[in-house]
């Protein structure tokens, strides 16, 4: 297999971005072809990840599958740059686990969007180029390239939000998708407008003419220009991360997209940001990291607070669950900033768990908001008495959700809190508080609108469809595989954490 | 004075043909004329085959270096020459439908291709300033072609005027250095500039008349005005030919005058194009966000890539702590310049020849008029909606690389506020364009009636199409191209030996 693997991460990328040129070239008229030609490409990216996790050793650590093809030359930059630019790839213990999610995410998203009819031509070619750019963010070990797929995978979202969203109407105001669409848009480009700002600061800082990470790490940048840059980074990706008060475009731009692309941006997309602070912020810049992480970690608690809190006052199903991915998220935040084994351990795991339990979530809202074309918590009332799956599923997200033990979200919140606990105790005890808050505005929402008596508009709903059911249940096994057995993932996760935290000397 | 005319041979045939479509329109009439573009297309591709093979790593000169052949001018010939292909091309349908004399189009366009060759291959300032001329005044005429127009007629007559005022500061500024350097030889003005270390006022002024002449040229702030004007009026492939090849011939020219005439003086003029570059990105970028007509809303948008353009100038070289000009930097500027000037142009006619297909249907070119265009041309609007995206520097498109590579040049000289700047207009461009996309794939059409496309024009849109991708994702081909390019045009072996003084 040792031909495969050398190819593998580039199938990641190549499988989705050929799923789009094949969807690209079938007549539009052939909706059903569409789907299942789709469906095919996501099936072979979902087991071209599942083999890239089974086969990381974590034993032997550090960058496997590495694979570098040259591209281009930038003459007179330093000693490397008849290769500045190369594709070159390769994944650690932190990438493993988010290509897992990516190729599940996918497979589900495709499989929910099946009743996607209008044109869903352009909706499976968007869907898959975004993928491709998320697969190729997790496996670049090149800057360019990183920004490349990162920028890739914000592009397609304007077209996939504006075009097959939904607004949203309110009493007071409205929220057009338009405006859900293009507020997603400059957030997250101006946030890499900070993003190219410092890769091209760390270029000309590094004076070794290459863009290549692994080159990268073994130059050390001044503390002072650490300090000036990271910031850049942090507030660059930690906009795609939601990272308050940069977060006001997630909620209103996962209300306004379709089911899938909420799931695939609020479940994976969103990871990119926390990824991308430890794969090119705390790799690069340790020292301006160290400086930094006091604020992140702050910002990260006002995130669990204040995400959770707004959840509270929603009455859109779908800006609860908004809400609250901005509310774990923080988690994400915290648990990278504690800079200890665990914390950013559990910071990791909580990204596979959030993930999932977010596309469950989107999911599960998707099918609800299909059957009763309402999304308004005051209106639906006691569904799991004709939608008893749905509400099932509903709850198994929720309780993954608020971090009851046997579910994936409680091993992650864990691991984050004991790191927290060894570094910012107070803040700690924040988190949990956060983590209670978010007990009450799920149970609230299930006893609301799952479990309470039955409203009279919904006697006649049914419950999801066959392929609903079977991509929720995947998820939702997931949940529990990393509830019930997360030492598997925490330690190749581990090995990841251990090789970036070598460079702090006197943490670990 | 041994002049080996036949080096001039692309030039002359390229003349020949515009003669030849004049002198066939003659004796062709009615529907028969149609045969014009094809005409054109099979010479302009029978001069490009020759040119490369004639002129492919020969290093040689004319009229003592007046004239220079070399990889550059080879790349910028054949550029032009594929150019004029494609905007002869994309002009079938609309001159058949908008415009009477096809024979004059045709044949006055093929002029200006000679100009815009002349120009890459010049090497001293008068040679110059009649190849721009050559250029200039065929666009005169086409830009007000439409002549029952009144649009085309005002932006005829505004391009006349401000296009002669810029001549004659650029004349005035051509015998001010020749008066005081007695050159006007590109490798003249270097040797003397080199000679002092301080240089003149008046040759100052000189220079900076030359710049400014060259800013009305490329349309760059503060000297831009005429441009969303001209853009408007004149006829649209018109208007993508102003955009492109007017804009990649003066870029040609001012990349050879900087780099073989300016290089000593960097430290003199660096930072008039730092404050051109951005204050041309800045107000094109922010002035296109108020338009409602696509043509002058691609207007600003050019502008702004004008700005971005410039950039790669003012990253050329820099003065080194030393007080000694630093040029190993030259070759990623100019090649992130010329990167960009190909990717742009590429997108560019894409749009334009979007915008045409859609003119032709309806009649109008606001950017309401493409409301729900993805329902009735798909494919129209796909390749539109990508180089919307290419333009803004979104990947997997030309642009995203070419502006990537541009701006890193322009970071490592040290410019980093200024590549930092581009970046943030960048993000700019992206709401307008965005707003755009909009229309076509989100609002409704008001008429749903497909739009039927012709044959050809769906070719050369898919080759357009292909392009923008293709170097966005794989641009290493071109890469080396340009790089052969810019090792010609710096090299000490070029061909009177340029530059020599400087290493």
């Amino acid at each position: 297999m040792d031909n495969f693997d050398s190819y593998a991460l580039f199938l990641l990328v190549v499988i989705p971005m050929a799923g789009a040129v094949v969807v690209m070239l079938i007549p539009g008229a052939l909706k059903q072809q569409i789907r299942w030609v789709s469906s095919a490409f996501a099936l072979s990216a979902l087991l071209v990840s599942f083999y890239v996790f089974w086969a990381y050793d974590h034993e032997a650590g550090g960058f496997q599958f590495q694979r570098t093809w040259d591209w281009l030359a930038m003459p007179g930059t330093g000693p490397l740059s008849d290769k500045a630019i190369t594709l070159a790839l390769g994944i650690d213990g932190i990438a493993a686990p988010m290509i897992l999610l990516t190729g599940i995410v996918m497979f589900t998203g495709v499989l929910i969007s099946w009743k996607i009819a209008d044109r869903n031509k352009e909706f499976f070619v968007l869907y898959q180029l975004l993928l491709s750019g998320v697969f190729g963010v997790f496996v670049s070990l090149d800057l360019f390239f990183f920004f490349f797929f990162y920028e890739l995978a914000v592009l397609p979202m304007y077209l996939l939000i504006g075009v097959w969203g939904s607004s949203s109407e309110f009493p007071t105001f409205s929220r057009a998708k338009e405006y859900g669409a293009m507020k997603l848009m400059i957030f997250l480009v101006a946030g890499s407008v900070l993003i190219w700002i410092a890769i091209m600061a760390i270029f000309v800082e590094s004076g070794i003419g290459s863009f290549n990470l692994l080159e990268l790490q073994n130059v050390t940048f001044s503390d002072n220009f650490q300090r000036v840059f990271f910031p850049f980074l942090m507030v660059g990706f930690g906009v795609l991360a939601g990272l308050w008060p940069f977060h006001t475009w997630s909620p209103d731009g996962h209300v306004a997209a379709p089911t899938a692309v909420s799931m695939v941006h609020a479940g994976v997309l969103m990871k990119l940001g926390a990824f991308g602070i430890i794969r090119v912020g705390i790799l690069l810049m340790p020292e301006g990291a160290q400086d930094w992480m006091p604020v992140l970690i702050g910002l990260g608690t006002v995130n669990v607070l204040y995400g959770a809190w707004s959840a509270l006052g929603q009455t859109d199903l779908k800006y609860v669950i908004g809400y609250s991915s901005v509310s774990h998220m923080g988690y994400v935040l915290m648990g990278i900033a504690t800079l200890n084994s665990l914390g950013v351990t559990g910071a990791v795991l909580q990204m596979l768990s959030h993930g999932l339990m977010t596309a469950l979530f989107f999911a599960v809202v998707g099918v609800v908001y299909d059957k009763t074309h309402t999304r308004d918590i005051n209106v639906l009332e006691g569904l799991s008495k004709r939608m008893g799956f749905t509400a099932v599923l509903f709850a198994i997200a929720g309780f993954a959700s608020l971090g009851l033990p046997g579910l994936s979200g409680f091993v992650a919140e864990l691991l984050v809190f004991l790191g927290l606990f060894q570094t910012y105790p107070i803040l700690g005890v924040l988190g949990i508080i956060g983590a209670a808050i978010t007990a009450v505005y799920i149970l609230r929402l299930m006893a609301k609108v799952f479990f309470g008596p039955l409203g009279e508009r919904w006697q006649d709903e049914t419950d999801a469809s066959g392929l609903e059911r079977f991509s929720t249940l995947i998820l939702a096994g997931f949940i529990l595989l990393v509830g019930l057995f997360p030492f598997p993932f925490i330690r190749v996760i581990n090995t990841g954490v251990l090789e970036i935290l070598q460079k702090f000397p006197e943490a670990g | 004075m041994n002049n080996n005319f036949l080096l001039l041979m692309p030039e002359f045939l390229v003349t020949g043909l515009a003669f030849l479509v004049l002198t066939a329109d003659f004796f062709l009439r009615g529907d028969r004329k149609n045969f014009l573009p094809y005409l054109a297309v099979l010479g302009l591709i029978g001069a490009l085959t020759f040119t490369l093979i004639d002129q492919w790593d020969r290093v040689d000169h004319l009229y003592e270096g007046l004239i220079l052949i070399d990889g550059y001018a080879l790349f910028f010939k054949a550029f032009f020459l594929v150019l004029g292909v494609i905007v002869v091309l994309s002009s079938v349908e609309y001159v058949k439908r908008n415009l009477d004399n096809p024979g004059e189009y045709y044949g006055i366009l093929i002029f200006t291709i000679v100009g815009m060759m002349l120009m890459a291959a010049s090497g001293e300032l008068l040679t110059a300033y009649i190849s721009l001329e050559l250029l200039s005044f065929g666009l005169y005429v086409l830009v007000s072609f439409d002549r029952y127009g009144a649009k085309s007629n005002e932006a005829g007559t505004k391009y006349i005027l401000l296009g002669a005022f810029s001549s004659a500061l650029m004349l005035y500024g051509i015998s001010q250095v020749y008066g005081l350097l007695g050159t006007t030889r590109f490798d003249g003005i270097a040797e003397a500039l080199s000679a002092t270390p301080d240089i003149s006022p008046g040759v100052l002024v000189g220079l900076v008349l030359i710049i400014a002449g060259l800013g009305f040229k490329v349309a760059s702030v503060p000297f831009h005005m005429w441009a969303p004007d001209a853009y408007e009026g004149a006829p649209i492939p018109v208007t993508a030919y102003l955009a492109v090849g007017s804009k990649a011939a003066a870029f040609a020219l001012v990349l050879r005058f900087f780099v073989e005439a300016l290089m000593p003086a960097v430290g003199d003029w660096q930072m008039i194009i730092v404050i051109m570059a951005a204050l041309t990105m800045t107000v094109g970028n922010l002035v296109a966000l108020a338009q409602s007509n696509l043509k002058r809303l691609l207007a600003y948008s050019s502008i702004g890539h004008v700005g971005y353009l410039l950039m790669g100038v003012a990253a050329l070289a820099a003065v080194g702590d030393d007080g000694r000009v630093q040029l190993q930097l030259s070759h990623l500027a100019s090649n992130g310049l010329m990167l960009h000037l190909v990717a742009y142009g590429v997108t560019n006619m894409a749009v334009f020849l979007g915008i045409a297909v859609v003119y032709n249907a309806t009649g109008k070119d606001d950017i309401a008029n493409l409301a729900g265009l993805s329902r009735r041309a798909p494919f129209l609007s796909a390749v539109m909606a990508v180089s919307f995206f290419s333009l803004a520097g979104l990947p997997i498109f030309a642009g995203f690389v070419s502006k990537f590579y541009l701006f890193n040049a322009v970071a490592l000289q040290g410019l980093l506020w200024l590549a930092g700047l581009a970046i943030f207009t960048s993000l700019i461009s992206l709401y307008y364009y965005l707003n755009v996309v909009r229309q076509i794939y989100i609002e409704d059409a008001p008429d749903p009636t497909p739009i039927s496309m012709p044959k050809l024009t769906v070719g050369v849109m898919g080759v357009l199409f292909l392009a923008i991708i293709f170097l966005g994702v794989y641009p290493v081909p071109l890469m080396e191209a340009i790089q052969h390019a810019s090792d010609a045009l710096m090299s000490s072996e070029s061909p009177i030996g340029l530059s020599q003084g400087l290493r």
